[in-house]
């Protein structure tokens, strides 16, 4: 991120006169704010457009260019609109930024007044946050409001365009964090957003459209962005995988991993880069995950061998019934409702996977077992579907046949009659 | 038994004296008089449109809410309904199969030609009819595919100038395609259509008895150089025989189709989803559609689309009307309309082969 | 022919037409019969009366007590009919929106809950907690006699 130190005033005095005279001499300049008359033609970093200011949400709201920058945007003259005296307070120095934006969005009675609804706790939520820390000790690298809310375009974050919207929030922070030369210096890795990009919550976020699916900032927080800690980690995943977390609580796992200061879900899960989790997990392969602690041969490694059976018993099951199912429908049987079931079965597939996190295998066991009955019912219906089959065509056959007598019969006849 | 009842009838009824003429009649015999059961069959899938029609009648309901589901219930609870409901299918596809097969091999035996014009004619509305038994067909069971497809045709039979929005709004029963649009089509697919069929099919047989069967020119000329080379068959027994013969071949493949072949119900419409990609007509359509698909949106001031439907609207009209245009006198007049027909036919194969494999 | 020689007294063109119309007869019967058969077992009405996936009997009064839940299966896909404790009926899809897991009603939280993920739908469908991201659809609900019907809401 570019961030300018270099104070434009002279340049910026100079280049605004000459647009006054010329806008003046074309008639223009009445507008009240006068201050987009010439940003609006200003070069970069200077300018700022009618057509972008207007998106700004205070903007809507009725706010203008002086509510933050002070000055008199009534006078066409620069020098009286942009004096100091008047309140001008120019370029806002980015230690400035938290605090100016705190001036109405910390204030209860003033937020009131636009959306009673909008939390007033941002600023102190910033302060605790390593942003807000670091910024306070000096350092202008960090993120400050304008950073992720954008500065004269600023949109809810309801909005699709808005950069804080859970679909662009990614994207905001990886403006810093995956940029490797921006945060040298810093002992954090910048690889979080590739491995974001990889994991099943941008899937769900971006592919399936579900934007409850988490992005950076449900997890780390935004305004009091902080990584969450060793003991935080589970509560963070348990806001919406609260099944496995209270499975996990009650397992022998919770203490084990407490005493090593393992912080839990993320030991097998990993945390950016979540991927779709697989039975392979308990296996002993190479995304094996429970032999990288325990030892071949003791008791969890039976419970893990027990466990992994009952998935992958299940899981054959349901396979096989819809492959017969499957085949039945493709010649035109009708397994509708079987195939519907299926959908329970696979219900308990789902179920048993999360009740893994017990890590006890009859509770597992108890649910593979409920979907293995359904599976097994929906193949003997496939079965007796492709029996069915069997008989139409045997039918078919038989009729074919009397099709077939009845032909020679003709054609027999017909040479008889023209013999 | 059996005589004794037919001469019950015969008593009463004097069937020797009505059998006569069929007795009587006789039918050439070429190398080319296979040619002629491609009616006959049409005529048979014809009936079996009609009898299985009926049968569906008694489990089908046409409306939205219940037309997918109650032919659900026709594959899935009722005994031999996946059968019934798929040889209607079958044996609909077949029909207008057939009935192009006819149609074309009239032309290139040349058996329109006069005396016999009025039945290419009704023969060529007994065509329109076909294909429009198979559109409001297609539509009832409700189907996504269906829904589409009707959704698609509907609107290009709007952009037929002056009268194209009237017809398509009096076609779907509204702006939409709706339940609304089901209840119509099962109106003209059940009544309408078989009605005005019936007539014309009545007309169409009445013809062919009475003029009897055409000989391909060549062949006339042939036997007429060399009388001892005439061969006839009676049409009673004989032909008829064969014609048998042939149903019964016919209703053999068509079994075997519809057993082997069931035809797929698909899924349930929703008017509200978005198309599915690639969504086609029915195959019988296709070398219109991919026709109306290839002409640019606009051809000089003309709309694409439009001048696409009106050019069809003209070579069909043209197509009814083609043996008025052939003159016995002129020489060339048959050269034409054959080189025409097989311009037509290559046009309609390769229009439908590049309809199916395109997206 | 051979069979002139089996039966002597008769004529081999004789033999022949009887062996004709005795094939011919028989292929005819036996087709017939494959045609009328599927025909007439197509014409006996199906025990079950209908298939409705716009209306459907979800269950009878007697068959719920209060604040509890029933699925029953409407059209292709399972829906969710619940009692609740002041004795009023609702229905609802029991499809889950987040991985279309079955849903059941949980009669201590008199909420609608998915197991898979622990998400978590109010009465009127609405998913207020867990990762669901859409609400459920809600059905309709009558009362006809005994039965408890439930149809899809008229689309406006």
């Amino acid at each position: 991120m570019a961030i300018l130190h270099i104070n434009l005033d002279r340049f910026h005095r100079a280049a605004c006169l000459m647009v006054v005279v010329v806008s003046a001499t074309l008639g223009f300049g009445q507008n009240k704010n006068s201050c987009l008359d010439c940003h609006s033609a200003l070069p970069e970093p200077l300018n700022v457009t009618q057509e972008k200011f207007s998106q700004d949400i205070h903007a809507q709201k009725g706010l203008t260019c002086a509510s933050c920058h002070g000055g008199d945007p009534t006078k066409d003259d620069s020098d009286k609109a942009m004096s100091r005296t008047a309140g001008w307070k120019g370029h806002i120095d980015r230690r400035q930024v938290p605090q100016l934006c705190g001036s109405c969005h910390s204030d209860p009675a003033t937020m009131r007044k636009f959306d009673p609804s909008l939390r007033t706790d941002q600023l102190s939520q910033y302060h605790t946050s390593v942003h807000g820390q670091r910024l306070s000790k000096g350092d202008t690298k960090v993120a400050v409001c304008t950073d992720c809310h954008s500065v004269h375009d600023i949109r809810p974050p309801s909005d699709p365009r808005s950069t804080v919207n859970p679909v662009n929030v990614a994207t905001t922070c990886s403006h810093c964090h995956a940029d490797a030369n921006y945060m040298k210096g810093y002992p954090i890795p910048t690889d979080q957003f590739a491995q974001y990009n990889t994991s099943v919550h941008h899937d769900a976020l971006t592919v399936r459209g579900d934007l409850s699916a988490p992005t950076c900032t449900t997890c780390h927080g935004n305004h009091g962005a902080t990584p969450p800690g060793v003991d935080s980690v589970r509560n963070v995943c348990a806001t919406c995988h609260a099944f496995q977390a209270q499975m996990f609580e009650k397992s022998t796992h919770k203490q084990a991993f407490a005493k090593a200061s393992l912080p839990g879900c993320v030991v097998c899960h990993g945390n950016h880069g979540i991927t779709h989790p697989s039975d392979a997990y308990l296996g002993t392969g190479s995304v094996a995950l429970c032999m990288r602690c325990h030892a071949p041969g003791d008791r969890c490694d039976q419970a893990r061998a027990n466990i992994l059976a009952e998935l992958t018993s299940l899981d054959h099951s349901i396979k096989r019934a819809d492959n017969i199912l499957k085949l039945a429908e493709s010649s035109g049987m009708e397994v509708s409702e079987a195939r519907l079931a299926q959908n329970e079965a696979r219900d308990s597939l789902t179920k048993a996977r999360v009740t893994i996190h017990s890590f006890q295998p009859e509770l597992v066991q108890q649910d593979v077992q409920a979907g293995l009955k359904i599976a097994n019912a929906n193949f003997e219906t496939g079965q007796r579907a492709m029996a069915e089959r069997r008989y139409r065509r045997v039918g078919l056959g038989l009729s074919l046949l009397a099709i077939c007598v009845v032909v020679i019969g003709i054609s027999l006849v017909i040479k008889h009659i023209e013999s | 038994m059996f005589a004794a009842l037919r001469k019950w009838f015969d008593e009463r009824l004097d069937l020797d004296d009505l059998l006569a003429p069929l007795r009587h009649k006789t039918v050439p015999r070429h190398r080319l008089s296979a040619w002629y059961f491609l009616g006959g069959i049409t005529l048979f899938l014809f009936g079996i449109q009609v009898c299985t029609g009926i049968l569906l009648l008694l489990y089908y309901r046409p409306s939205g809410n219940e037309a997918f589901e109650s032919v659900q219930y026709i594959m899935t609870r009722v005994q031999f309904g996946w059968l019934v409901r798929s040889i209607h299918s079958w044996s609909a596809n077949l029909m207008i199969f057939t009935a192009f097969a006819h149609m074309f091999s009239v032309l290139f035996l040349k058996a329109y030609r006069k005396p016999r014009e009025l039945t290419w004619v009704s023969g060529m509305i007994l065509l329109f009819l076909v294909m429009g038994f198979g559109f409001s067909g297609y539509l009832l069971p409700w189907n996504t595919l269906a829904f589409f497809a009707t959704k698609v045709g509907t609107e290009i039979t709007g952009q037929v100038p002056v009268v194209g929005k009237p017809l398509m709004v009096f076609l779907r029963g509204g702006d939409d395609v709706t339940g609304a649009t089901l209840t119509r089509f099962f109106g003209f697919h059940v009544a309408v259509l078989p009605g005005i069929a019936t007539i014309l099919l009545s007309m169409h047989l009445l013809l062919v008895q009475r003029l009897g069967m055409s000989l391909p020119p060549r062949v006339e000329a042939a036997w007429a150089a060399d009388p001892k080379a005439k061969r006839e068959t009676r049409f009673f027994p004989n032909f008829v025989l064969r014609e048998l013969m042939a149903w019964y071949i016919a209703l053999g493949a068509l079994g075997a189709l519809a057993a082997l072949f069931p035809w797929n119900l698909g899924t349930k419409a929703d008017p509200f989803a978005s198309a599915p990609a690639g969504i086609k007509p029915e195959w019988y359509f296709l070398f219109m559609f991919q026709t109306l698909k290839l002409i640019p949106s606009k051809v000089w001031i003309i709309d694409g689309e439009v001048l696409g439907i009106v050019g069809f609207g003209l070579a069909a009209t043209f197509w009814v009307l083609l043996p008025f245009f052939a003159r016995d006198h002129l020489a060339g007049s048959k050269k034409w309309i054959t080189g025409m027909s097989v311009v037509a036919l290559a046009y309609i194969v390769a229009m439908s082969a590049y309809g199916y494999l395109a997206h | 022919m051979s069979s002139s020689s089996v039966q002597p007294h008769l004529e081999p063109q004789v033999t022949r037409r009887r062996l004709i119309s005795i094939l011919l007869g028989g292929g005819l019967l036996a087709s017939l019969a494959s045609f009328f058969y599927p025909v007439v077992r197509y014409l006996v009405p199906p025990p079950v009366a209908d298939l409705g996936t716009d209306e459907v009997v979800a269950a009878k009064i007697a068959d719920l007590k209060s604040n509890s839940g029933k699925i029953f299966r409407f059209g292709s896909r399972p829906g969710l009919l619940i009692m609740n404790a002041d004795g009023t009926y609702r229905a609802l899809s029991a499809t889950c929106t987040h991985l279309g897991c079955t849903v059941q009603y949980r009669p201590d939280l008199r909420e609608i809950w998915c197991a898979c993920h622990n998400g978590l739908y109010d009465l009127n469908g609405r998913n207020i907690s867990g990762p669901p991201p859409r609400p459920l659809e809600v059905f309709d609900v009558h009362l006809r006699g005994e039965d408890i019907v439930v149809s899809r809401k008229r689309e406006s």
